[in-house]
């Protein structure tokens, strides 16, 4: 019962920050309420029993993504003003109404095919999960099943992923790390290379 | 009076606790929600705070973006290098068993170091990427 409470009243706070994204036009303040959204995902997270991933949504969504937006915030200096003011409407309202209404109700179709939270006959519970739950104490010791599967099962997955990760900040320093190149100081070292 | 002290303060009294919860989740992963993940993302967070409350250049003293890169690398080099570890005992690549004296010894020698290597390297590519943000900001 308090599980259907707090559920709801999670998911409407949810709506209530999405539409309040959508309406605002302060960049700041839209950067602060994408950090609640991740905040109240994680709560959700941790009503559905999974504290792991909403460890990993507290962290990464609502902490070190909100600050790499607000760095990125302080880089670009947009006025807080929109830039589509002025753009010509060229488009009718309703076009779009149309297309979100069907795309909404065919997902929402599509979930009376889901199987019910944490039913046991779910596809998810009855593959390989059963062999971890049963197995992962014997094999491993680990108490953490998440951390078991993560690190030892699927070892090689994780790998994968700490690969990503270091791909994505060899990228970033490729694209944007270090000092920003100088024309007149190029210039001048050109100059000197030459008279050598 | 500086008009940020009381920042100062918080942040200074804040900080090793931020360090030391990043290393509780990092080590306490096996028993508790959490891992190396999430302990890198904290580990960062602490010292992004650090630079947020006293400074880019300050934070650049501590942490020298040159052993950030190295640290970025060691981490994947300790997890792949794990994996190596157990194909020269006779294992399967990644297949921990081999490591400790028992099965058990060794998944969880494994798990620790396998979590370790993406502890350091999250921590260095959060922190990274942070300061090639930060870092375009000033000339």
């Amino acid at each position: 019962m308090i599980d259907i409470v707090i559920d709801i009243t999670l998911l409407a706070f949810l709506a209530i920050t999405s539409v309040a994204i959508v309406r605002m036009t302060n960049l700041f303040a839209i950067v602060m309420l994408f950090g609640i959204f991740s905040l109240l995902s994680a709560g959700l997270f941790v009503v559905m029993d999974a504290p792991d991933v909403a460890f990993t949504e507290a962290a990464v969504g609502a902490g070190i993504s909100t600050v790499l937006m607000l760095a990125t915030l302080a880089l670009v200096k947009r006025p807080q003003k929109p830039y589509y003011g002025e753009a010509p409407q060229s488009h009718r309202a309703w076009l779009p109404l149309i297309v979100v209404a069907v795309t909404g109700s065919a997902l929402v179709y599509g979930t009376w095919d889901i199987p019910g939270f944490g039913a046991p006959d779910a596809p998810a519970q009855s593959h390989v999960a059963r062999y971890y739950i049963e197995n992962t104490m014997q094999e491993t010791g680990v108490p953490n099943i998440v951390t078991a599967v993560l690190a030892s099962y699927r070892g090689f997955d994780t790998l994968g992923e700490v690969t990503v990760i270091f791909t994505a900040a060899v990228a970033v320093l490729l694209l944007i790390g270090g000092k920003r190149s100088k024309p007149a100081v190029k210039t001048n070292k050109k100059g000197e290379q030459d008279e050598a | 009076m500086r008009p940020d002290l009381i920042l100062h303060v918080i942040a200074k009294f804040v900080i090793p606790l931020i360090i030391l919860y990043a290393l509780y989740v990092q080590f306490h992963g096996d028993f508790g929600p959490g891992g190396g993940f999430q302990a890198g993302v904290i580990f960062s967070a602490a010292f992004i705070l650090y630079s947020l409350v006293f400074g880019l250049d300050t934070a650049e003293k501590i942490i020298p973006s040159h052993w950030l890169r190295i640290l970025a690398a060691l981490g994947v080099v300790i997890y792949a290098g794990v994996g190596v570890a157990s194909l020269l005992l006779g294992g399967n690549y990644l297949d921990y068993t081999l490591l400790g004296s028992n099965q058990i010894a060794g998944q969880h020698l494994g798990i620790l170091l396998v979590e370790l290597g993406v502890g350091i390297t999250v921590a260095a590519a959060m922190l990274i990427l942070f300061f090639a943000f930060a870092g375009r900001g000033r000339d």
